[in-house]
């Protein structure tokens, strides 16, 4: 399995990560061979095996609805890069993600 | 109504709603943060809703309650397993990289909610697809007259619990997804699930719309579905749907474009400006790469707990509307009213029925007195002055005959305005029951000072006596008119 | 006997009866680290004022006669993936260089409840990944055995500082090998606990369901002793166990008559180092002698492991490194770079570079996340993000993420069906002893299957415990590997001890560690 150098480009873009020129044909060189390596998995039957994407087993696991004590603002904003001491600042964005 | 409006129409628009419902706990979804609206930016936050490194999330068995019983009155089937999963993409109000929502394996799915519209004919099935419960992301704010600025990053409401409700396209007008909606949030609140506040935002509805035309031949063209955002109130999303409905028409009528043959489209609604218009399109967006969150275990229902919720959950709107009319016999447009003002109302309803005997006296009083004078003055019924006991008191002098239904208004506003009882206002606006030996001297009194009436009822014109009743108020306000009527009547009978 | 010579076991001991001061115990490590770490480069960051101050408030504790912890008066080292309140928490990664969480990990509290005083923050591969702990952003340690040579990793900071006698106990964490690899190449003793049986509530995040924090010590005595501070059920963490935590050093002693201890035959393939292969077979002798019963098994797909993990673990950690993007902490990029179409700014060149839709980027914030992180994480942690990203994204899903799930399973079932036979499964924990610096670096997939021997036991859930066996001709420790059902870590604690009762591996020491004449 070898990826293109489009792919890399497009994954580094989905994770957020600039690749420089010589980055993209390292990574595309690299991610190729480890891809190549880890899609060895595809020989071994898995016919009605079950995903398991956690090791426990447990389930139901709750809190009660009690508030706790927040952070100050201080202490919320004291490891951000840009911050007016009540909000964090970042480059000019438009709206809400909305979280839909 | 609905149905007029659609048939003037050559299309059929087709409506599917997706709406975030903030549900009423006291802490967010996975950490104890206050919910608190309004609270000073970035106050409301700890290691997990921040999203600092090795923070962990621990599920509210609150919200997961309260989404259950949504799902339940909505008629969902819970699955007896449900996980929860990384929705992963870059905003800063999003500050883990991902929202931990339901991608697979939602709690619940396939229920229903009906459109009742009791003055029309209409009902309609709206088939809910699911429901299933995430996380809420922060408050992006962006100063536009400030150009290139800084954008400011709140998330107070980061991890806040919301319920996402998604309906199948069942519905057919903007009034119609605008009926839906009102029920959803009065079903919502009856149970206790959200207090659907819209501008405080615990209520956020996004629309599918498109619109199915038919052509020559039988075919129907469908037209792209276009998503709208950004409509604040169920106003809007009517005003917003209206106008959508007529741009698509407008647009497939000069491209003749369809379905399919392009992605869905995101438009925005423009409240001021009455119109929606389009967002820019971002390219990988939709690869959100879900997989499981492995911080959080599996939720396993059973039917024990679902019982339980059940049984806990109350009577939604619907049952209840039923139940008020057959139980105090009142008009199913009376049972309506009362129940889409809220469980509070219903309960104060309940209370004066029972005690006046009559349904419909007190469903008048209801409507006519309590909620008239409750919507100016604002507030909610539990906060309202006037208790049953004493709306039952005037209503019941009033069915003795201590005085009459425009008199017995004066008292209840006198008692609304001083906050005294029915008893001191009674004594102090002077009004004592008149007895029988006042009332016959008092109407000797007006008979004799009348011949002209007393000719007209003894020549059969017995609406003449109607005129005595305003002079008889005027001698001593505190007689019955009836009565006035009915005695001096009667002593002209006996001339 | 100096303080750095003694067993934590007998140093707590020491303290509570008054034979020893916290302060003077602190004194004589952070003596040591400020004489030797310049060499080996252990620590991150040491805490010299606050581990006094610790001290001897706890001196002052017990001549007031109040009750101390239960690791009174103990140096701990803990790797720089837990937070700390107090101390910087930088993941060995740029992006958090200086970074101060506003809280503690839930095992530094316990620690701190249990009056241990923290010295220092070790070094590690950034953010865990990597198994040589070169990928530190801050320099790589330096193998206290042989100076040129890789400590392992990721935990290699607290590896090395425990072998060189630079802290007594450590913290680590393992995710596929972090903690058991470095303490073989090391020659210290490390366990990974049980998934859930730690609380990770505070150590950050590389692939949430594999991640383990364990103890790092010369022994298992001390291991036991540790863990049943760090052990037991957190509210806060989701994935931690209920079950009560047993006394973990009150059963050490007891023969190994009537255990079962499996041998993989697979285990010694070609690739292993034949001067490994004979120190395990020794090894095995050696529980023998003790009581132990010996049993070939099969894994048939423990080859698989390394694939399956390097689908899994990156595919978790693209998602939980999403969160270094330089709007709410960590490292941003210089603002001057962010404007791309302001005049005299730098563009991104149309069609060149990532991060870029048809030339520059499409915002000023994406342009900021994809520089930040650009700048922030080094070339093996882009790997795994980028790997991840792939694995996850439309299209791959199935064939990648979704199918090492289902190989994770199969994995699983063989651990289940192998302790039907057996208490404890026996092995090697590296093919080689520790390697040279630099030999592996150039080639990202030979790092990868350095963690042939240990990745299995993450993907299973289970425990796994890596002590000293032997060494190589040129002085250098060769690690033996013990693995046990989920929660049997009284086992794999007690088989450990008896065998370091039956030999002496673990009480050597490397040249750079004795005293100065």
């Amino acid at each position: 399995m070898s990826l293109s150098r489009n792919d890399v480009a497009k994954v580094g873009l989905l994770a957020r990560l600039a690749l420089s020129e010589s980055d993209l044909d390292t990574m595309t060189r690299e991610l190729s061979t480890i891809v190549g390596f880890v899609g060895q998995l595809e020989q071994i039957d898995t016919t009605n095996v079950a995903p398991l994407a956690h090791p426990l087993d447990t389930q139901n696991v709750f809190r009660a609805d009690v508030p706790q004590p927040s952070l100050t603002t201080a202490q919320a904003l004291q490891s951000a890069p840009r911050h007016d001491g009540e909000f964090f600042l970042v480059p000019a964005v438009l709206g809400d993600s909305g979280a839909n | 109504m609905t149905a007029t409006l659609t048939a003037a129409v050559p299309f059929t628009t087709v409506i599917g709603l997706e709406v975030h419902v903030q549900l009423q706990t006291r802490t967010k979804l996975f950490c104890g943060c206050a919910t608190t609206f309004g609270a000073a930016p970035n106050t409301q936050v700890c290691p997990t809703c921040l999203g600092l490194p090795g923070s962990l999330p621990v599920m509210n068995r609150t919200a997961f309650e309260l989404a259950v019983r949504a799902a339940l009155a909505l008629g969902c089937k819970i699955a007896p397993f449900t996980k929860w999963d990384r929705k992963n993409y870059f905003y800063p109000d999003l500050p883990k990289g991902y929202q931990i929502s339901q991608f697979d394996l939602p709690f619940s799915s396939q229920g229903a909610l009906e459109v009742v519209d009791p003055k029309g004919a209409l009902t309609r099935n709206v088939r809910i697809t699911r429901v299933h419960l995430e996380e809420d992301a922060g408050k992006s704010m962006h100063d536009e007259t400030a150009g290139t600025g800084d954008t400011r990053i709140d998330l107070n409401r980061a991890g806040t619990p919301l319920c996402e409700i998604v309906s199948e396209p069942d519905l057919r007008s903007p009034q119609e997804a605008r009926a839906w909606l009102n029920e959803l949030k009065l079903l919502l609140v009856y149970l206790g699930v959200s207090d659907c506040n819209m501008q405080e935002g615990s209520l956020r509805v996004d629309a599918n719309v498109n619109l199915h035309i038919p052509c020559d031949g039988g075919r129907i063209a469908k037209t792209p579905i276009v998503e709208i955002k950004n409509m604040n109130s169920f106003r809007s999303v009517e005003r917003a749907l209206v106008y959508e409905s007529a741009r698509q028409y407008e647009e497939w009528q000069a491209t003749k474009a369809e379905m399919g043959k392009t992605p869905k489209q995101t438009r925005g609604w423009d409240d001021p400006a009455g119109v929606t218009r389009a967002q820019r399109h971002k390219e990988e967006s939709s690869d959100y790469r879900y997989f499981p969150e492995p911080d959080l275990v599996p939720v396993t229902v059973s039917e024990e707990w679902l019982a339980a919720t059940r049984e806990a959950m109350g009577d939604p709107p619907s049952v209840l509307r039923e139940a008020l009319a057959a139980t105090w016999k009142i008009p199913p447009y009376d049972a309506d009213v009362l129940v889409n003002q809220g469980r509070e109302l219903v309960s104060y309803f309940e209370d004066l029925a029972g005690r006046v005997g009559e349904g419909k006296v007190a469903s008048n009083w209801m409507q006519q007195d309590v909620l008239r004078t409750l919507n100016e003055r604002g507030g909610s019924i539990d906060d309202f002055p006037v208790r049953p006991a004493a709306v039952a008191d005037i209503i019941g002098r009033v069915a003795k005959g201590d005085f009459d239904t425009s008199r017995a208004r004066e008292i209840f506003a006198e008692v609304l305005a001083s906050g005294r009882t029915v008893d001191d206002v009674v004594a102090s606006m002077g009004i004592a029951a008149v007895d029988d030996d006042e009332l016959i001297s008092l109407c000797r009194e007006l008979l004799a000072a009348n011949p002209r009436v007393v000719a007209d009822v003894q020549g059969g014109k017995e609406q003449a006596a109607a005129g005595l009743i305003g002079q008889a108020k005027k001698k001593n306000p505190n007689v019955n008119p009836g009565k006035v009527r009915a005695m001096c009547l009667e002593l002209i009978r006996q001339m | 006997m100096q303080p750095s010579d003694m067993s934590a076991v007998d140093l707590v001991t020491a303290v509570r009866h008054g034979d020893l001061t916290a302060l003077r115990a602190t004194e004589a490590f952070l003596e040591r680290i400020e004489r030797l770490d310049g060499q080996i480069n252990a620590f991150l960051s040491v805490d010299r004022e606050g581990a006094l101050r610790t001290a001897a408030a706890i001196d002052e504790k017990r001549k007031k006669g109040q009750p101390l912890g239960p690791l009174a008066g103990l140096p701990v080292a803990v790797k720089d993936a837990l937070c700390t309140f107090d101390q910087p928490t930088t993941c060995a990664s740029k992006m958090l260089a200086g970074f101060r969480p506003p809280y503690d990990a839930e095992v530094v509290a316990r620690l701190r409840a249990a009056d241990a005083v923290i010295v220092g923050k070790t070094n590690m591969d950034e953010f865990a990944m990597g198994g040589s702990n070169e990928n530190s952003a801050f320099g790589p340690v330096h193998n206290p055995w042989d100076l040129t040579r890789a400590p392992g990793g990721s935990s290699g900071g607290s590896a090395a500082c425990v072998a060189a006698d630079m802290a007594p106990v450590a913290i680590g964490s393992d995710t596929g090998g972090s903690i058991r690899q470095p303490a073989g190449l090391c020659g210290i003793t490390g366990l990974k606990p049980t998934y859930g049986r730690v609380s990770r509530r505070g150590l950050v995040a590389f692939a949430s369901s594999l991640d383990q924090i364990g103890p790092m010590a010369r022994s298992a005595g001390d291991c036991a002793l540790l863990l049943e501070t760090i052990a037991g059920h957190d509210p806060g963490d989701a994935t931690s166990l209920e079950s009560p935590v047993p006394p973990y050093g009150a059963d050490l002693d007891r023969p190994l008559e009537g255990v079962r201890i499996g041998r993989v035959p697979a285990h010694f393939g070609a690739g292993l180092c034949p001067e490994v292969a004979h120190a395990v077979e020794e090894a095995f002798a050696a529980f023998r002698a003790a009581g132990a019963t010996i049993i070939d098994i099969d894994m048939p797909h423990a080859d698989a492991g390394v694939a399956t993990y390097y689908l899994i673990a990156p595919c978790e950690a693209s998602s939980n490194l999403a969160r270094y993007d330089g709007a709410h902490y960590g490292h941003r990029a210089e603002p001057g770079r962010l404007h791309p179409a302001e005049p005299g700014g730098h563009r991104a060149e149309p069609g060149k570079g990532s991060g870029a839709s048809g030339g520059g980027f499409e915002s000023a914030l994406v342009e900021m996340y994809c520089r930040s992180r650009a700048e922030g994480f080094g070339p093996e942690v882009k790997r795994r993000i980028m790997l991840g990203t792939y694995a996850l994204s439309a299209g791959y899903y199935d064939a990648y993420y979704a199918k090492a799930l289902k190989v994770r399973r199969l994995i699983r079932q063989d651990y289940l069906d192998a302790f039907e036979k057996v208490d404890l499964i026996g092995g090697p924990v590296s093919a080689t002893a520790a390697f040279k610096l630099g030999e592996k670096s150039g080639d990202p997939l030979a790092m990868y299957l350095v963690d042939l021997y240990t990745v299995c036991t993450n993907l299973a859930g289970v425990g796994g415990i890596s002590f000293p066996c032997g060494f190589t001709k040129g002085g250098l420790p060769i690690g033996f590997q013990l693995q046990a059902p989920a929660l049997a870590e009284p086992l794999l604690l007690r088989a450990t001890d008896r065998y370091q009762h039956l030999t002496d591996w673990h009480r050597r020491r490397p040249a750079i560690a004795a005293r100065p004449r």
